[in-house]
């Protein structure tokens, strides 16, 4: 007798916010290119059961001045590029980035310390020279941040920037600066699924439509706490798709700069054969980090080595055909 | 699935004879469905209903033993779709393919670099599980011979993999009592392959071609032919098909509590025409996403090391935050002069610091606060790591006598915590530490030194 295996669908009532970074020039903006994240009414790739609208998206990680801390393995990969924002923008697209993620480290006060007009400066220039929306990061440190942000949110008025990262302690300023001139917020929790919530609410309280909000449940790298960023994602996934409105939101994920922060991408010598090629063990790391959080829901994702980007670029394609 | 006392009732004799020790049929029921009592109590059930007893309390994925001895591969008896909502049991096994087409030499080295990969992370060693042989060749004699030098140079649970029916019975004939995986039956060879797991006494993979419904009609002719112990292989290849069928089954074993594909999931993971990177994304999704084997086509450190941390990350019980006993712990032959530092006792906390400071060669102390489980920021955050819990810390570790000098180096994202400690440890001088463990070495070696 033939058995007829009835395939099981889930029925979700749910739906993840679409959300759109960047604006055309019929839009208020500069961008030749917008990137729409979010719109999924099933689980991750699961096309049987429910529509997957738009791919995840590879933003990739530059800074504003040349990184210091950063493992050889990438130095080497972005060579002279890194040396200015704007050449390492325009090697980025180039690369395929669908967006840049700008990390304003010079603004940090135990760094370069530059100031708000410089680091907008920073952001005009790289608005001039691509065409792709920007996700601008401030020093991560609360005053700071506002400052620096407030600034950038006005010098590219329209632009729909996703500003990051507002915090529990650290929002008001930065959610006013994207509301009254035109863009987005990066909302970032420490790992939990109400805190995530309530930061939702908080800002969406202050106006700011959700159709602006993605939310950052904070990476943990591959051997360094990522079963706890997958359980949140999942756990904020499903809650979306059940139809909890504060967990709507398309998740965004800081890949590069938590794999790249482990000894496993940083440390060549000393450390046990059985690790493998250490050129290849840092690009493989943040990839199989991407890899899982893909699978539990990441919408964009934040990479920083150039072999990552085109492997992912690639991947997305291949998890997005069925 | 478990039935609730009022299901097990109907399927009693409803007599109330009393013979079980309960005034009726419908208080036993509700006994044995708290697992209170054995249905060998009442002496009048039928066989009928015994059978659908049994079927509902054992697993709706079947535990699957593949091997013999420590080395063992245990898979299946999943109860969840999403770690959290208990636990994900048996981490899949890793299992990595040699064909018996290559140089009996690359056969060998492989076989031996499999069979000793270990990497440590959080105080566990990692190793992979086996090794697959496949008959590419096609030839009997030439898979046996294989089969022969494989087990020579590892113990390690094997998966035969053949499409030849008397290669995969000549090849048993030598490895069967190791109670390898014969892969796979199909809609084609099935009754013979059945027969060789039969009289082997060995699982059998069973696979087609992506469609479910022709799987489960190929279990369940392998079932009445007599194999119980199966492994699936729905045959999808792909990133996208893999995923979907795989979290197919594992919704129909657990939700539908479809008995005939209430098996562990095989699958395969590069080949030789894939790179490393497809197939280390590839395995990555396996193993978050059901798969019970992993057969990866290749073998390349690099790309073994981040599957095994992954592995070990998916599969830690999310209801247990790993913990190390607080305390203190000694690095070297630490002195009166050694550097004293402290953290929290997350154990990936622990292990990481504890791993920068062993492999600085500075003999050191390193004072393990309890904070209940969680990362330096996580506890800071939640108020279990703070300046009292600190000084209480180094105070009970009795540091007061152990040491000639007064200096405590805190983690660096709780740098603005140095004020208070100093407050509760007088006399004390607080050093801020790197915030990334990756920096304790040159930090000892320079900044401490200086200090
Ligand atoms: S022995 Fe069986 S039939 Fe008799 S009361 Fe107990 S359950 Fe009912």
């Amino acid at each position: 007798m033939p058995v007829t295996v009835e395939l099981p669908k889930e029925k979700w009532n749910g739906k993840v916010r679409e959300i759109t970074l960047g604006a055309t020039p019929a839009q208020g903006g500069t961008r030749t290119s917008t990137v729409t994240v979010g719109g999924e009414t099933t689980l991750p790739f699961l096309h049987f059961e429910g529509s997957i609208p738009y791919r995840p998206a590879i933003a990739v990680e530059i800074q504003d001045v040349p990184p210091q801390d950063w493992s050889t393995t990438l130095l080497e990969a972005w060579d002279t590029a890194a040396s200015d924002p704007v050449s390492w923008a325009k090697k980025a697209v180039e690369l395929g980035a669908d967006a840049l993620a700008v990390k304003l480290r010079g603004t940090h006060p135990e760094r370069q310390s530059r100031s708000a007009a410089e680091a907008a400066e920073t952001v005009k220039a790289i608005l001039g020279a691509v065409g792709v929306p920007l996700i601008v990061y401030g020093p991560e440190v609360a005053e700071k941040d506002n400052e620096v942000l407030v600034a950038v949110a006005e010098a590219a008025a329209g632009e729909r920037l996703a500003l990051g990262n507002c915090e529990d302690k650290n929002y008001r300023t930065i959610v006013a600066g994207a509301l009254a001139h035109g863009h987005l917020v990066v909302a970032k929790t420490p790992i939990d699924v109400n805190l995530a919530k309530q930061l939702n609410i908080l800002i969406s309280d202050m106006g700011l439509p959700l159709d602006r909000v993605l939310m950052d449940p904070t990476t943990g790298a591959l051997g360094y706490g990522i079963e706890y960023t997958y359980s949140v994602m999942e756990r904020l996934r499903l809650a979306a798709l059940m139809g909890d409105s504060m967990t709507q939101q398309p998740m965004i994920c800081t890949v590069g700069e938590e794999s790249w922060r482990q000894k496993e991408s940083k440390v060549k010598d000393g450390v046990p054969s059985l690790w493998g090629d250490f050129a290849e063990r840092g690009p493989l790391w943040e990839m199989a980090t991407a890899m899982a959080l893909l699978q539990s829901g990441a919408d964009i994702l934040v990479l920083r080595h150039p072999k990552t980007i085109k492997t992912m670029r690639e991947t997305i394609s291949k998890l997005m055909s069925s | 699935m478990a039935l609730s006392g009022l299901d097990i009732y109907k399927l009693l004799p409803k007599t109330n004879c009393k013979e079980c020790g309960f005034p009726t049929c419908l208080a036993f029921a509700m006994k044995l469905s708290q697992k209170g009592v054995e249905l060998s109590a009442c002496p009048y059930v039928s066989d009928e209903a015994k059978a659908a007893l049994e079927a509902a309390s054992s697993p709706p994925i079947r535990l699957i033993t593949i091997g013999t001895g420590e080395n063992k591969i245990v898979v299946g008896n999943e109860v969840v779709l999403f770690r959290h909502e208990k636990t994900f049991y048996h981490e899949p096994g890793l299992v990595v393919r040699v064909a018996d087409s290559w140089e009996p030499g690359k056969i060998a080295e492989v076989v031996s670099q499999v069979d000793s990969y270990v990497v440590e992370r959080v105080g566990m060693k990692l190793t992979l599980n086996g090794i697959a042989v496949e008959n590419v060749s096609g030839d009997a004699t030439k898979f046996v011979q294989v089969v022969q030098l494989v087990k020579q140079k590892t113990a390690l649970p094997l998966v035969l993999m053949s499409a030849n029916a008397a290669a995969m019975d000549a090849a048993l004939q030598i490895a069967g009592p190791d109670k390898p995986l014969v892969y796979a039956a199909t809609p084609e060879n099935w009754q013979a392959y059945a027969d060789l797991a039969k009289k082997y006494a060995c699982s059998l993979a069973i696979t087609d071609s992506g469609d479910l419904s022709r799987l489960g009609s190929l279990a369940e002719s392998v079932i009445k032919a007599g194999v119980a112990d199966l492994v699936l292989d729905p045959g999808t290849r792909n990133l996208a098909d893999s995923l979907a069928s795989l979290t197919q089954l594992r919704r129909l074993a657990l939700k539908k509590n479809l008995r005939l594909l209430g098996f562990p999931i095989l699958a395969l993971a590069g080949g030789d025409d894939s790179t490393l990177e497809e197939q280390t994304i590839l395995a990555t999704e396996l193993i978050a996403k059901y798969a019970g084997i992993v057969v990866l086509g290749r073998f390349d450190p690099t790309g073994i090391y981040p599957l095994l941390a992954f592995r070990q990350n998916i599969y830690t019980d999310p209801q247990k935050p790993i913990q190390v006993s607080p305390g203190l712990y000694k690095f070297g032959e630490p002195g009166e002069q050694s550097p004293l530092l402290i953290t929290t006792n997350f154990s990936l906390t622990y292990f990481t610091v504890a791993g920068e400071v062993e492999g600085s060669g500075v003999p050191s102390w390193l004072v393990i606060a309890d904070s209940e489980g969680m990362s330096v920021l996580t506890a800071w955050a939640a108020g279990k790591f703070d300046a009292e819990k600190i000084a209480k810390s180094v105070k009970s570790a009795g540091m007061d006598d152990k040491l000639g000098h007064r200096k405590l180096v805190i983690p660096g994202y709780v740098a603005t915590l140095s004020g208070e400690v100093e407050e509760e440890l007088p006399g004390w001088q607080i050093l801020v530490g790197p915030r990334e463990a990756v920096d304790i070495p040159s930090y000892l070696k320079t900044v401490w030194k200086a200090a």
